[in-house]
C-alpha cells in the first residue's frame, strides 16, 4: 500500500521533471503540454494513441507503425473457417490521424534509447518523448523449435500475426483434400492469446466438417492443462466428434523439431507426425524492440517478456516507459487484445493525470475473451483486475468462465456467439474507430 | 526489490521527501468512476454506445445501472457474462460505476 503512493508520486514527479529538462534541448516540436511516443498500432498501441488525445488534447502523440492497415488476430480464425474476409478483421489509422490529431509515422521502431528519452525510426528519425507507451505486441522466436524458421512458416504457416500468414494457412486448408490431417503445434505457457490455438481448432473442425469431412485434425500441445478447458473439449466433441484428437504433453505431445520439406512435427518422444497441413504455433516473445531495448526479462521463466510496475505498467528496467500489451507481465492478465485495450486506457489516463499535476489514478482492468465453436456456439472467459505489489491479480470470487452446463444450454451459447460478434464491433470502433 | 526502484528514482529526480511517504500506511485512493467505468467500453462500445449486439449503457439512469449491476453481482438477474463482472466490483464501486455512467455517457 505504501509502495503503491510512492510509486504514483514518483511517476508525477518524473514527468514534470522531465518535461521541464527536455523542453530546452528539443525545439523541433510545436509546444505541446507532454510529447508521448506510442510504438506499436495493435490494441494497446492504437487505443493508447487515440485516449491520450482523448484524456488531453494539449498532449502531442505520435504513433509509430509500419503498417497503413491493421488486421486483428481476434476473429482472424474466422477466415480460416471462411465466415469472416481480410476485410472483415482489417482496420486503419484515418480516424486516428484526421479525427484525433494523431501524428502516423509509418515506420518501425528500431532502438530506445530510455536515458535520451528518444526513440529512432527505420527511416532514421529521432523521437524525443516524455512518455513512451510501448505496444509491440509479439515476436516469433525463430529458431527456438528445431527447424522453424522465417522460411519454415512459408510453408508451416503461424498465422499467429494476423495478415499474409491467416491468408496462406486458409489457401493451404482450401488446397487440401478430403481425408487430409491438419496437425497443430501449440505452444507452452506464456504466449499471445491463450485460448486462441483451441478455437482454431475448432474453427478449422467448422471448415473441415462443412466441405472436407473425412478430415482429421490432430492438435500436439507443449501443455496438459488450457484456458476454458473443459467448454472448448465439451464444444469439440459434441460438434466434431472423433475429427478432432487432441494430445497433451503427458501423452507426448510436445513437438521438438519440425521438418518443413516433409511435413513432419516430430515429438519429444520421438514419434512421427506427418501433416497434410501444418499450423505451427511457435514460441514467441515481447516484440523486437523490446529484446533489443534491455525492457525484457533475461532469466526465468518469464524470459523475454517485460518486467512492469502493476500500478501503473512503467517499465521497472526504464522509467517514462509505460510497456502495455502482449509484450508486458502483466500477473493474471492474459495476453489478449481486450487485456491490452484495458492496460491502454489506463495508461492514457494515469500519463494525462501526471502532465496536469495530479497524481495517477487507482487501476482496475478487465478481461473478456469470447471464443466460438461454432458460428453460433459461443464461449467466455471474464476477469476484473487489480494491481498489488506482488502483480496483477484477478479478484476472486469474480469471474472465470462460461457455464458448463448452463439451463437452456442452445439459447446460451447463441448468445454468447452473438455477443462475441456484438464484441469485435465495439471494441474495434473504439480502438480505431472516430 | 521494488521499494529499492522506486527510492532510486525518487532520487534522480530529487524527490528526496519520498522515503517518508513509505512510513504512512495510506490505504490506495478508491479508484475513480472514470477508470472504472474504462472497463465496460471494450463490450459495451466507447462513451457505453455499442457498435453492435451489446447493450448500450449511455443514456441510462444512475439507479438502472446501479440496481441492474447489483442484480447481476447478486445473480438476481439472468446474465450470460455480466455476473462474473459485477462480482469484480464492490457496492461502493458500483455506485461510482453508476454515478459516472449517468454523468458522462448521455
Amino acid at each position: 500500500m505504501a509502495q503503491f503512493k510512492l510509486s504514483r508520486r514518483a511517476f508525477g514527479a518524473s514527468l514534470l521533471a522531465s518535461s521541464a529538462l527536455s523542453a530546452c534541448a528539443i525545439r523541433t516540436e510545436p509546444a505541446a503540454k507532454a510529447r508521448v511516443v506510442v510504438v506499436g498500432g495493435g490494441f494497446g498501441g492504437a487505443t493508447a494513441a487515440k485516449f491520450l488525445r482523448l484524456e488531453d488534447p494539449g498532449i502531442a502523440v505520435t504513433l509509430v507503425e509500419p503498417k497503413s492497415e491493421f488486421q486483428t488476430c481476434p476473429f482472424s480464425n474466422y477466415v480460416l473457417s471462411g465466415f469472416k474476409t481480410m476485410a472483415d478483421i482489417t482496420h486503419n489509422y484515418s480516424a486516428l490521424t484526421s479525427t484525433h490529431g494523431v501524428r502516423h509515422i509509418r515506420e518501425t521502431a528500431v532502438a530506445i534509447d530510455a536515458a535520451a528519452k528518444t526513440v529512432r525510426t527505420s527511416g532514421g528519425q529521432t523521437l524525443a518523448y516524455d512518455k513512451l507507451v510501448l505496444s509491440p505486441g509479439i515476436e516469433i522466436r525463430y529458431g527456438a523449435l528445431e527447424g522453424y524458421d522465417a522460411a519454415a512458416a512459408e510453408r508451416m504457416p503461424h498465422a499467429w500475426a494476423a495478415g499474409a500468414q491467416t491468408v496462406l494457412l486458409r489457401r493451404q486448408l482450401e488446397a487440401m483434400p478430403d481425408g487430409g490431417t491438419v496437425v497443430l503445434s501449440i505452444p507452452a505457457n506464456p504466449f499471445r492469446c491463450p485460448p486462441g490455438p483451441y478455437e482454431r481448432i475448432a474453427m478449422i473442425a467448422h471448415y473441415l466438417k462443412t466441405t472436407k469431412p473425412r478430415s482429421k485434425i490432430l492438435a500436439l500441445d507443449a501443455k496438459d492443462a488450457f484456458s476454458k478447458q473443459g467448454l472448448f473439449q465439451d464444444g469439440w466433441q459434441s460438434q466434431y466428434g472423433a475429427m478432432i484428437e487432441w494430445v497433451p504433453l503427458g501423452k507426448d505431445g510436445k513437438v521438438v523439431r519440425v521438418d518443413p520439406a516433409a511435413l513432419t512435427l516430430t515429438s519429444e518422444f520421438g514419434e512421427v507426425h506427418k501433416a497434410s497441413v501444418a499450423n505451427v504455433i511457435p514460441p514467441q516473445s515481447a516484440g523486437r524492440i523490446a529484446i533489443a531495448s534491455g525492457l525484457a526479462a533475461t532469466e526465468g521463466a518469464l524470459a523475454g517478456w517485460c518486467p512492469v510496475d502493476p500500478f501503473t505498467f512503467e517499465s521497472t528496467r526504464a522509467k517514462d516507459i509505460h510497456v502495455i500489451g502482449d509484450a508486458s507481465i502483466a500477473g493474471a492478465m492474459p495476453k489478449s487484445g481486450f487485456s491490452a485495450s484495458s492496460q491502454a486506457k489506463f495508461v492514457a489516463q494515469a500519463i494525462g493525470a501526471v502532465v496536469n499535476g495530479r497524481p495517477a489514478p487507482t487501476a482496475v482492468f478487465a478481461n473478456t475473451c469470447y471464443s466460438l465453436i461454432t458460428p453460433d456456439y459461443g464461449i467466455s472467459v471474464a476477469d476484473v483486475f487489480r494491481p498489488t505489489a506482488q502483480g496483477i491479480v484477478a479478484v476472486q470470487g469474480a469471474g472465470g468462465v462460461s457455464p458448463r452446463a448452463p439451463a437452456n444450454a442452445a439459447q446460451f451459447r447463441a448468445q454468447e456467439a452473438h455477443y462475441a460478434e456484438g464484441w469485435y464491433a465495439s471494441t474495434t470502433k473504439e480502438t480505431w474507430g472516430s | 526489490m521494488k521499494p529499492f526502484h522506486f527510492a532510486l528514482f525518487g532520487l534522480a529526480f530529487g524527490a528526496a521527501t519520498l522515503p517518508a511517504v513509505v512510513a504512512a500506511q495510506t490505504p490506495p485512493a478508491p479508484a475513480s468512476g472514470r477508470v472504472l467505468i474504462a472497463t465496460c467500453t471494450g463490450c459495451h462500445g466507447q462513451n457505453g454506445k455499442s457498435a453492435g449486439a451489446i447493450p448500450t449503457l449511455a443514456g441510462q439512469t444512475e439507479a438502472q445501472i446501479r440496481q441492474a449491476m447489483l442484480d447481476y453481482k447478486n445473480d438476481r438477474r439472468p446474465a450470460t457474462i455480466m455476473s462474473r463482472h459485477a462480482k469484480g466490483f464492490s457496492d461502493d464501486e458500483i455506485g461510482a460505476i453508476a454515478r459516472e455512467i449517468a454523468a458522462t455517457w448521455r
